[in-house]
């Protein structure tokens, strides 16, 4: 989680949210299949998923004449966790002050 | 799962008028949140406060020893006694260096409901989606290994015996 900013800025591009939320939805994806619906160029596809790769936020391996791109869900899980931290310190506060309202420390 | 929006409740064993001067009566807040703030919650102002330990909770209070007497502001939004009161404040505002004057604010509001001795708390934060992404890397940096801290916290307090 120490090195999570490279992965915020990553995906702080909506193209690039775009490519990352298909490759979450649909699985691996060929960059031909990701060029499809994404209205600009293979070339400009490519030019994102290098910057997602560099934030190690996906992954490609070749597949037959192919390369199929890939989500590593683990880094994306660490993007989570900004909120989930947040949320964890809302848990913690409250239950202090339930000791308090509660037991009246 | 929503990126801009956290939304907390806890059913307390308390009656509404203890839960309201916790939640509405700064230096209460204060005790329980791990903040002392120098003044009232009056609707539209700004409280300053510099964080605190918690009196509440001596594991708790380790954890905020680092971040002892940094500043911290509360803007007062709107205050609707025995219902709700609601602030804006810059969420994980600890790094030392950093200016966060100019950036946006997230929206905090409590909302109280009698559920006949008890009282409902429901919790609000938003606003995160407009927090810089810069921003929201640095506050994991900054909590690494406080969030598991916190579970444990967590269950340690569900293995107490409670009050029926």
């Amino acid at each position: 989680m120490t090195d999570a900013a490279p992965a915020f800025a990553a995906l702080g591009d909506p193209t690039r949210l775009t490519l990352v939320m298909r490759l979450s939805h649909e699985g691996p994806l060929s960059i031909s299949r990701l060029t499809d619906r994404a209205r600009i160029t293979r070339q400009a596809v490519t030019k994102h998923l290098r910057i997602l790769e560099q934030a190690r936020l996906v992954s490609s391996e070749r597949a037959g004449r192919e390369r199929l791109w890939q989500l590593r869900q683990n880094r994306l899980k660490d993007v989570r966790g900004y909120l989930d931290q947040i949320s964890g310190q809302w848990d913690a506060a409250l239950e202090r002050l339930r000791v308090m309202v509660e037991t009246g420390e | 799962m929503s990126t801009d929006r956290i939304e907390k409740g806890i059913l307390l064993h308390a009656p509404l008028e203890r839960v309201w001067q916790a939640i509405s009566d700064s230096a209460q807040f204060g005790h329980w949140f791990g903040i002392s703030f120098d003044g009232p919650f009056k609707p539209g102002t700004r409280v300053g406060g510099k964080i605190s330990m918690t009196k509440v909770d001596p594991e708790i209070a380790k954890l905020q020893q680092p971040h002892l007497g940094k500043p911290v502001d509360f803007w007062v939004e709107r205050v609707d006694p025995m219902r709700s009161i609601s602030f804006r404040w810059h969420p994980y505002a600890v790094s030392p260096d950093a200016d966060y004057s100019k950036e946006p604010t997230t929206l905090i509001e409590f909302t109280l409901q009698a559920i006949g001795n008890d009282t409902q708390l429901t919790i609000t934060e938003s606003g995160f989606d407009r927090i810089p992404l810069e921003r929201r890397a640095d506050a994991m940096k900054a909590n690494e290994g406080g969030w598991s801290h916190q579970v444990k916290l967590i269950e340690k307090y569900l293995a107490m015996p409670r009050p029926s």
